[in-house]
C-alpha cells in the first residue's frame, strides 16, 4: 500500500509524516511512505486543509492531526 | 564528522560567539534597548495575556472546531454565485485562516477548482489580515480605531482587489477541472446553540477588557463599574452552554465556578480569578468526551504555534524600538524620517517594507505598536498592517507556483497600490473620538 502525507511543511504536517511513520513501523505494513508538498498536487488530490493523509491514493483525513488510536485505525483497515 | 552535516550548526554558533564578544554593553543605547525589551514583555505579560490573549486563543480555537470548513467552502465552489463568493471569501479569513500554511492550501483551491481567480484573490488578501486573533489583539494594542480599521479595510480592499485581478485577466480565465469534493461532516449541532456560545465568548472577551473611561458618569462609566458582573454572566452562559450542548460534565463546571469565584472572594484580583477560570475550563472541556475536547485540542495548538512567536516578537520588537515615548536600539529619528507624518512616500514605504517582511503570526503588532511610539504615522501603521501580514517573500513564491509569474507580480502591485491608498486616507480622518 501507499501512504501519502499531504502537506506544505507547516508543524503538524511534519508531525502527520511522524506519526504515519511510527505507526506503520509499529503495525508492519508493506507500504511506501512519501510525502506531497507541492501546494498543486495537493489541490489536485482535493485537499484544501493540510495536514491531510492519503492510502492508496484516496484521502482519508484532511485538516487535522488524528490520534494515535485513530491513526492505527485508518492504516489497518 | 563531516563537515557538509555541521556546517549550519557551526555557522550558528560563530554568529552567537561574534555577537556575544562584540556586544556594545557600555552604551548607553544598548542598555536602554534591553531594558526596553523587558519593559514591552512584561506589559504584555500583564496587560494582553490573561485577559485578551486567553480568551481569543480559545475564540479562535472554537471556531476553528465548531465551524466546518466545509460549510463556508461550499459558497466558494465552482458554481457558487459571484456575489456571494466575494462576500464570503473576503470575511471568511476571520474563521478560516489564522496562519498563511491554511489560506495557501484554501487559496490554491479556490482558484483551481473553486470559483476561481477573484475571490481566490480576495481571500488570499483578506484572510490573514482578518484573522479574529490579529483583530482582537490589534484593538487591544494599538487602540480600537485601528483594529476596526484593519478589519474594515482589510475587507473592503480585498474585494477591490479580488474584482481587479478578475478584470485585469478575465480572457485568461481557463475552464477549471470538476469542482471540489468535501465530504459533509457531521453537521449535527444547531446554529443557535453555536452563536450562542461563541456570543458569549465574545461577550466576554469585550467586558472583561472593558477600560476605565475618562469621566466618571455617563454609560461607559457604567459598564466599566459593571464590568465583572456582566463578564461573570458571559461565563457563567459559557459553562452552562457546555454542559449542555458539549458534554461536559456538570460537576466539573461547578468546580470551574467554583475555583473562580473562590479566587475573587479570597482578594486575589481579577487577573488571578479569570486565569485561573480558565485553566480550570480548559481542564473540565480536555477531561471529557467529544467536541469539548477536542475545542481545547485547537486552542491548545494555536497557542503552541503562536505564543513562542509573539514571544520572540514582543522581545526585538521591544529592543529595537522601544515602548512608546522611549527608544530602543534603532533612533526615533530613522523611523520617523521613513514613515512618520502621512505622506504618500510614507505609506507607500511601510507598504513595500510591510509587503516584503514576514511577519509571523501577530508579531506584526508589537512591531506596530513600536513602531508608532517612535514617530510612525497612523496612515503609516495601517499600511503596513494591511500589506504586512497578507503577503511576505517567501509567500509571494508559493503564490508564484500556483498562479505564475506575472499574475504574482499584478497581485502584489494591487496590494501594495491599495495598502498605500488606504493608509493615506485613514491617516487624514481626524480621530478626535476616544472611547
Amino acid at each position: 500500500m501507499r501512504i501519502q502525507v499531504l502537506g506544505t511543511g507547516c508543524p503538524k504536517c511534519k508531525k502527520m509524516e511522524e506519526m504515519a511513520r511510527r505507526t506503520a513501523e509499529s503495525l508492519n505494513l508493506d507500504c511506501t511512505i512519501e510525502k506531497v508538498s507541492s501546494i498543486n498536487d495537493i489541490v489536485a488530490m482535493g485537499v484544501m486543509s493540510t495536514p491531510a493523509l492519503a492510502v492508496d491514493g484516496v484521502v482519508v483525513l484532511a485538516g487535522r492531526l488524528p490520534d494515535e488510536t485513530e491513526l492505527r485505525e485508518i492504516l489497518s483497515r | 564528522m563531516s563537515f557538509k552535516d555541521s556546517w549550519k550548526s557551526l555557522l550558528l554558533m560563530l554568529v552567537v560567539f561574534a555577537a556575544a564578544f562584540y556586544m556594545p554593553l557600555s552604551s548607553e543605547r544598548f542598555q536602554s534597548g534591553v531594558t526596553e525589551s523587558l519593559h514591552l514583555l512584561q506589559e504584555y505579560a500583564r496587560e494582553h495575556v490573561i485577559l485578551c490573549l486567553l480568551p481569543a486563543l480559545f475564540i479562535a480555537g472554537g471556531l476553528a472546531v465548531f465551524l466546518k470548513k466545509e460549510a463556508v467552502m461550499k459558497y466558494l465552489g465552482p458554481r457558487a454565485k459571484k456575489v456571494v463568493a466575494y462576500g464570503v471569501a473576503s470575511v471568511s479569513g476571520s474563521i478560516l485562516a489564522v496562519c498563511s500554511c491554511t489560506v495557501l492550501p484554501l487559496f490554491a483551491g479556490i482558484y483551481k477548482m473553486g470559483a476561481g481567480l477573484g475571490p481566490a484573490s480576495a481571500f488570499l488578501y483578506a484572510g490573514p489580515a482578518i484573522n479574529v486573533l490579529a483583530i482582537i489583539l490589534s484593538a487591544r494594542v494599538l487602540g480600537i480605531e485601528i483594529g476596526v480599521a484593519r478589519a474594515v479595510g482589510a475587507v473592503v480592499f480585498s474585494v477591490v482587489i479580488g474584482l481587479l485581478m478578475h478584470l485585469i485577466y478575465r480572457r485568461e480565465e481557463q475552464e477549471r477541472s470538476a469542482g471540489f469534493q468535501f465530504t459533509e461532516g457531521d453537521d449535527s449541532q444547531p446554529l443557535v446553540q453555536r452563536v450562542i456560545i461563541f456570543a458569549s465568548l465574545v461577550g466576554l472577551l469585550i467586558f472583561a477588557n472593558w477600560g476605565s473611561p475618562e469621566t466618571a458618569t455617563g454609560l461607559w462609566h457604567g459598564v466599566w463599574s459593571m464590568k465583572w458582573v456582566i463578564s461573570t454572566v458571559f461565563a457563567v452562559l459559557i459553562g452552562t452552554a457546555s454542559v449542555l450542548w458539549l458534554g461536559v460534565k456538570a460537576w466539573k463546571i461547578v468546580l470551574v465556578a467554583a475555583v473562580a469565584a473562590g479566587a475573587s472572594l479570597l482578594d486575589a484580583g481579577a487577573l488571578a480569578a479569570f486565569g485561573l477560570g480558565v485553566a480550570a475550563f480548559a481542564w473540565a472541556l480536555a477531561t471529557s468526551e467529544g467536541e469539548g475536547s477536542r475545542w481545547v485540542e485547537e486552542t491548545w495548538g494555536f497557542a503552541k504555534l503562536i505564543l513562542p512567536l509573539l514571544f520572540v516578537g514582543v522581545i526585538v520588537a521591544g529592543a529595537l524600538l522601544g515602548r512608546p515615548g522611549r527608544e530602543g536600539w534603532i533612533p526615533s529619528e530613522w523611523v520617523e524620517a521613513a514613515v512618520g507624518g502621512n505622506s504618500i512616500g510614507a505609506n507607500l514605504f511601510a507598504s513595500v517594507a510591510g509587503a516584503f517582511m514576514y511577519f509571523a503570526t501577530l508579531t506584526e503588532i508589537p512591531i506596530v505598536q513600536g513602531l508608532l511610539g517612535a514617530g510612525m504615522g497612523r496612515g503609516p501603521a495601517l499600511a503596513l498592517l494591511l500589506a504586512g501580514p497578507a503577503l511576505s517573500l517567501p509567500n509571494m513564491l508559493v503564490i508564484r507556483t500556483v498562479l505564475g509569474t506575472k499574475k504574482t507580480i499584478t497581485f502584489v502591485s494591487l496590494v501594495v497600490l491599495m495598502a498605500t491608498i488606504s493608509g493615506v486616507l485613514f491617516g487624514m480622518i481626524p480621530l478626535e473620538v476616544q472611547l
